[in-house]
C-alpha cells in the first residue's frame, strides 16, 4: 500500500518501538526511502528520544539522598512499624 | 527485603528504596517543575510507601507500586495548587499532532547536553506536554518501563499508553526540532579555502 506522509507520521511511534507488522514496517521503510522530510521527522524525533532521556537533563539536587533518609528515619520513629495485611 | 521490614527490622526500609530514589524523584519534578517541592513530594511518597507497606501485593512490582505513590501525591498537589487541571484527553480523537517538517535536520550530539541551555530546552519543551502525556512519557522513555507497567501505574489501558506516548514524542518533536536546530547549530567544519 503506498502511504501519504500523514499517515507514516502516524506509524512513526511504532516504527521506533518495533511494533509495527510486516507489511506495514515495509510500506513504511518504501516511503521514508523516497521522502526527505518523513526521513528527517524520523531521525528527529529518535534524536529528541535519546537526548530527554539522557540523565544530564534532570540532575538529582545535591544532597537530595542524605535529606530524604534523614526526614525518612524521622518519620518512621512516629509511624507504627508496618505489618503485613491479611486479606 | 520487604518481608524483613514487615518482620520487624524496620531499617531496612532505607536499604530497600534505594534503587528508586531517582526514578521516584524524576516523576514528581516532571509533574510538578519545581525541585524544591519534588523533594518534598518524594520524601512524602517514601513516608507513605514505608506506612503502607503492609498493603503492598507482591503481584504488582515494587518500583510500580511506589511510582503509584508518588503520581498520586504529585497530582493531588497539583490539584491544591489548580483546582480543575487534570487533563480531560481523549484518547479516541482523531486529530493527531502534525510534528516540524524539517529538510535539513541534523543530528544534535549527546554531548550538546552539557550545555545548562540545551538541558532547559529539553526540560521546557517536556513542561509543555499536557499532563497525562508527559506522565506517559516520563515513565516510558525516561524510566525506561514497560507498556504493561505503565499502563499499572497510570491506571490505563495499554492501548491509551501507546496512543500517548505517540502524540508525547510528535509534539516533542515539534516543539523541540526547530528549537535544538538553531541552539546547536550544525558543527561540521568548512574548508576555508573552498
Amino acid at each position: 500500500m503506498v502511504l501519504n506522509c500523514r499517515h507514516v507520521w502516524d506509524y512513526i511511534s511504532g516504527y521506533i518501538d518495533n511494533t509495527l507488522d510486516a507489511a506495514t514496517r515495509a510500506d513504511v521503510e518504501e516511503h521514508l526511502a523516497h521522502c526527505e522530510i518523513c526521513s528527517a521527522v524520523l531521525d528527529s524525533t529518535r534524536n529528541i528520544l535519546i537526548l530527554t532521556a539522557d540523565d544530564r537533563v534532570f540532575e538529582l539536587p545535591l544532597g537530595y539522598s542524605e535529606r530524604l533518609h534523614a526526614r525518612l528515619a524521622d518519620a518512621m520513629l512516629e509511624i507504627p512499624p508496618p505489618e503485613r495485611e491479611s486479606g | 527485603m520487604i518481608e524483613k521490614v514487615l518482620g520487624g527490622q524496620t531499617e531496612t526500609f532505607h536499604e530497600l528504596i534505594r534503587p528508586y530514589e531517582r526514578s521516584v524523584y524524576l516523576m514528581a519534578l516532571s509533574l510538578l517543575h519545581n525541585e524544591a517541592e519534588a523533594e518534598d513530594a518524594a520524601q512524602e511518597a517514601f513516608i507513605k510507601a514505608y506506612r503502607y507497606l503492609g498493603k503492598f501485593r507482591s503481584e504488582s512490582r515494587f518500583s510500580t507500586w511506589l511510582i503509584s505513590i508518588v503520581l498520586n501525591e504529585a497530582r493531588g498537589r497539583l490539584r491544591n495548587k489548580k483546582p480543575g487541571l487534570t487533563d480531560s484527553i481523549d484518547d479516541n480523537s482523531e486529530g493527531s499532532p502534525v510534528p516540524a517538517q524539517l529538510t535539513d535536520w541534523r543530528e544534535i550530539p549527546s554531548e550538546s547536553l552539557e550545555r545548562q541551555e540545551v538541558r532547559t530546552l529539553v526540560r521546557r519543551a517536556l513542561a509543555t506536554l499536557p499532563l497525562a502525556y508527559r506522565e506517559v512519557f516520563v515513565l516510558r522513555e525516561l524510566e525506561e518501563r514497560n507498556v504493561q507497567e505503565t499502563a499499572e501505574a497510570l491506571g490505563i489501558t495499554t492501548a491509551s499508553v501507546k496512543m500517548r506516548l505517540h502524540r508525547a514524542r510528535i509534539m516533542l518533536q515539534k516543539e523541540l526540532a526547530p528549537q535544538l536546530k538553531s541552539a546547536v547549530p550544525a558543527s561540521r567544519r568548512r574548508f576555508p579555502w573552498f
